[in-house]
């Protein structure tokens, strides 16, 4: 529907990294209806806060909570990477 | 428990719901003071707590929910609460929201708002939001949403009169109010309003009023609703037509997926309620949360820590209930659970004077009841200790980490994250816990698949009941290797627990692989009150079970090993026909052929048949199949029965070793059976569990006898 030429999968961003929540392409609908209800909509920014010790899943801080994801399904999330401001 | 008064049954019901974490139960609790039952929806398996609080000479009923993130479920769980928040007979919801997610909370208040349906916001945590340096405006968010937010501290009871007197005008219908009308901008709502005229028009009378919520779920592509929706009206297809056609307009117009137009606006509508309702003092971001778990989630230091979390948690457990004896008892020093056990004895030595008179009765209650009960409840201390420090470790939110860290080795083995905390509960570490909390914990897992897999494997931990076996047989034939045979068994169980999972979702069972989603909510102070209430209620489930099933097949087990023997008061009568002619010695004969393979005779067939009902029973049997014999021969009475096993021919360490992991993997008790049967719905699952497990104890038990003999270990 829309044009997502430029952006990136969520599972691909490094630790620490923002970025803007373009869509989410794919997935069982459910699953991607449960990622909408916990507030992963187009325009939202998350933070890859981390990588759990194995290397998966990844925890997330968006809208000012944790959220940990498996990378295969944050795969399907397409995001536009911001530029991080030093805090 | 039994309550004194009821509310009527025309009370409308009034309901509480929330997301997952934001504190409700504490608010449930607060506002019913601890009056409360927990039951099950019939056919499933949510719990629903139902619990009373009076005011102004009146009795009123409450219910608290399980928490949900969105009307949209997700979890088997999520689509029973959906169902009940649905019912046509719910009057009021108290929606309980946290201060400190205010954001994703305010999503499902929304759609409590779109229901149309009278509610109250309980603004919980406001306490902890303050510090932090957010200052919520309740007053203007109830101007906002037009019904009445209180301000709550779940923990200290703060707000809950307050809560607790807008319930009361409510039923009393001294004030009622009708929450604002949500809107979503001017294209939404038209296409909502035809789409819900429609509804109203066909729908019948009781669901008329949820004509805008239907329509507006239907736009989000609700297909289980939709389905619900099309059998309640009759030209079903024209519904069809309808929606179609206006997710087509509103995806051309909006150049978007409907779905995501519609969770959009209610994010942007939340927003933009904080934005007027909320401001901020100071530096608001302060979140200590993510540092701890800078350290907890950290690569090397996050399962350091969670191995020393965990095997203190049994260390602090065994120490201070079985193996330290702290307590004064006459003569002597006691550890907690030897106290149960020394009243238990006492107990049953009340009914010696029986003992001459009336054998039979005198068997049956120090053998059958006193005897077998009191084996169980010994270990109330044990059990009590690991349910309050289980239930602190969940409360300060660790738990949730502990599936963050270990999800990608457990999906190796086709189990996930989640799995983890069932498998602790039923006794994952070292032994000492309960299968049947550990299965109920598999509720939170989303998909069936997984959920299945880690019931099936749950049966392979060593559960509290087991202990009682393994202390018997390691103290017969493994004094001086007590630890390592521990060791050795714990890690034969995970062994197992894990070949047998991955067999399970490679091979059996089937089903699509579901994303798996978890929050990491904020680090609490656990709530001392909370924590002990939690405690005692699934102690209290333990001690009901062997008041029940146990104490009821410990009875037919007796009747099965006696009846049959004494011939009418001629017990001291040394000519007896012998067990073996008992039922329970002829069943045990019957799995001779199969069970000497693995070197089992009748005698311990007994005590196995036993034990299918509850494995507490197996020490208990075997006790009495032994004394029953060694009587005979005059061996002295008083020995203990680990003493007169280590002293017969046909006992060795290596049979005692199979019989352990007999005992570890074979059937899973009747009460797992059973809850495993409740929680997924069927009766073939429960069946299959049991045959599964019996294979692979007996598969397993004949690898190592037979491997123990030819390298002559033990023999």
């Amino acid at each position: 529907m829309k044009n997502y030429c430029n952006a990136e999968r969520l599972s691909e961003l490094e630790e620490g990294t923002k970025a803007r929540i373009v869509g989410i392409r794919g997935g069982p609908p459910t699953y991607r209806q449960r990622l909408l209800d916990l507030g992963l909509t187009p325009g939202t920014v998350v933070k890859v806060n981390r990588e759990a010790p194995l290397g998966d899943p990844i925890e997330l801080e968006l809208k000012g909570y944790f959220l940990a994801l498996r990378r295969k399904d944050a795969w399907h999330i397409l995001v536009e990477p911001l530029p991080n401001n030093p805090e | 428990m039994a309550y004194p008064r009821r509310a009527s049954s025309q009370q409308p019901r009034v309901i509480i719901v929330g997301n997952p974490n934001c504190g409700k139960s504490s608010i449930f609790n607060e506002i019913t003071g601890g009056l409360q039952e927990v039951s099950n929806y019939p056919g499933v398996t949510v719990e629903k707590k139902i619990g009373f609080f009076h005011y102004e000479g009146e009795d009123i009923r409450v219910e608290d929910l399980p928490g949900l993130y969105s009307l949209t479920p997700y979890t088997d769980e999520e689509i029973i609460t959906r169902e009940e928040i649905l019912k046509s007979d719910v009057g009021l919801i108290i929606d309980v929201v946290d201060s400190l997610n205010l954001e994703r909370n305010l999503y499902l208040t929304i759609q409590i708002m779109e229901l149309g349906k009278p509610f109250i916001i309980a603004l919980n945590m406001s306490d902890i939001a303050q510090k932090r340096g957010v200052i919520i405006d309740h007053e203007k968010l109830s101007r906002i949403l037009n019904v009445p937010v209180v301000k709550t501290v779940g923990n200290r009871g703060e707000g809950i009169e307050e809560l607790k007197s807008h319930i009361y005008s409510y039923i009393r219908k001294q004030s009622i109010w009708v929450p604002k009308h949500v809107t979503y901008g001017h294209e939404v709502d038209t296409v909502v309003e035809q789409l819900s005229e429609f509804l109203v028009n066909r729908l019948p009378d009781n669901e008329k009023e949820k004509a805008c919520w239907y329509t507006i779920k239907l736009l989000e592509k609700d297909y289980r609703l939709l389905e619900e929706v099309k059998n309640k009206i009759s030209d079903s297809q024209e519904l069809e037509r309808n929606l179609e056609n206006a997710i087509k307009e509103l995806e051309q117009h909006e150049n978007e997926d409907s779905a995501v137009i519609i969770a959009q606006r209610r994010y942007g509508f939340a927003s933009g309620a904080i934005r007027e309702c909320v401001s901020y003092t100071g530096e608001a971001k302060q979140n200590i949360t993510d540092q701890i778990d800078n350290i907890i989630c950290n690569r090397i230091a996050g399962p350091v820590i969670l191995l020393g979390v965990i095997s203190s948690l049994f260390y602090v457990v065994f120490k201070t209930t079985q193996e330290w004896k702290w307590i004064p008892f006459p003569n002597e020093w006691v550890s907690p659970v030897e106290l149960f056990e020394k009243f238990f004895e006492n107990f049953a030595l009340l009914f010696s004077f029986l003992a001459k008179d009336y054998p039979a009765i005198y068997s049956l209650l120090s053998d059958g009841i006193i005897g077998g009960v009191g084996a169980v409840l010994s270990f109330i201390p044990l059990i009590f200790v690991l349910f309050l420090l289980i239930s602190a470790l969940e409360d300060t939110g660790y738990v949730a980490r502990i599936a963050f860290i270990l999800d990608r080795l457990m999906r190796i083995f086709g189990l996930q994250g989640r799995s983890i905390l069932a498998l602790i509960i039923s006794g994952g570490i070292g032994a000492g816990g309960c299968a049947v909390p550990g299965i109920l914990a598999t509720r939170t897992l989303q998909e069936r698949k997984d959920k299945i897999i880690t019931m099936l494997v749950i049966p392979f931990m060593s559960c509290g009941a087991k202990l009682p076996v393994y202390a018997l047989l390691i103290g017969a034939f493994f004094q001086n290797h007590r630890t390592m045979v521990m060791l050795t068994l714990w890690a034969l169980s995970w062994l197992i627990a894990l070949i047998s999972a991955f067999i399970l979702s490679r091979f059996v069972i089937r089903g699509e692989p579901t994303p798996f989603v978890l929050e990491l909510p904020p680090y609490h102070v656990p709530v001392f009150k909370s924590v002990l209430r939690h405690a005692w209620g699934r102690t209290w489930m333990y001690i009901r079970k062997a008041g029940t099933l146990i104490l009821a097949v410990n009875i037919i087990m007796w009747a099965l090993i006696y009846i049959p023997i004494p011939h009418q008061g001629t017990t001291q009568n040394n000519e007896q026909p012998g067990i073996e002619s008992s039922i329970a010695g002829i069943l045990g004969r019957a799995i001779e052929p199969v069970t000497k393979h693995i070197g089992f005779d009748w005698k311990v067939n007994i005590a196995l048949i036993g034990g299918m009902a509850a494995k507490e029973v197996i020490v208990g049997t075997l006790g009495t199949v032994y004394h029953m014999e060694t009587s005979e021969n005059n061996v002295n009475e008083q020995d203990s029965l680990s003493a007169n096993l280590a002293q017969h021919k046909e006992w060795y360490p290596l049979r005692a070793f199979t019989l352990m992991i007999f005992v570890m993997l074979y059937a899973p008790c009747v009460a797992t059976l059973v809850t495993i049967g409740r929680e997924t719905g069927t009766i073939r699952i429960p069946i299959f569990s049991l045959f599964f497990s019996t294979t692979v104890a007996f598969v397993v038990s004949l690898i190592v006898f037979h491997i123990g003999h030819l390298l002559s270990l033990g023999t």
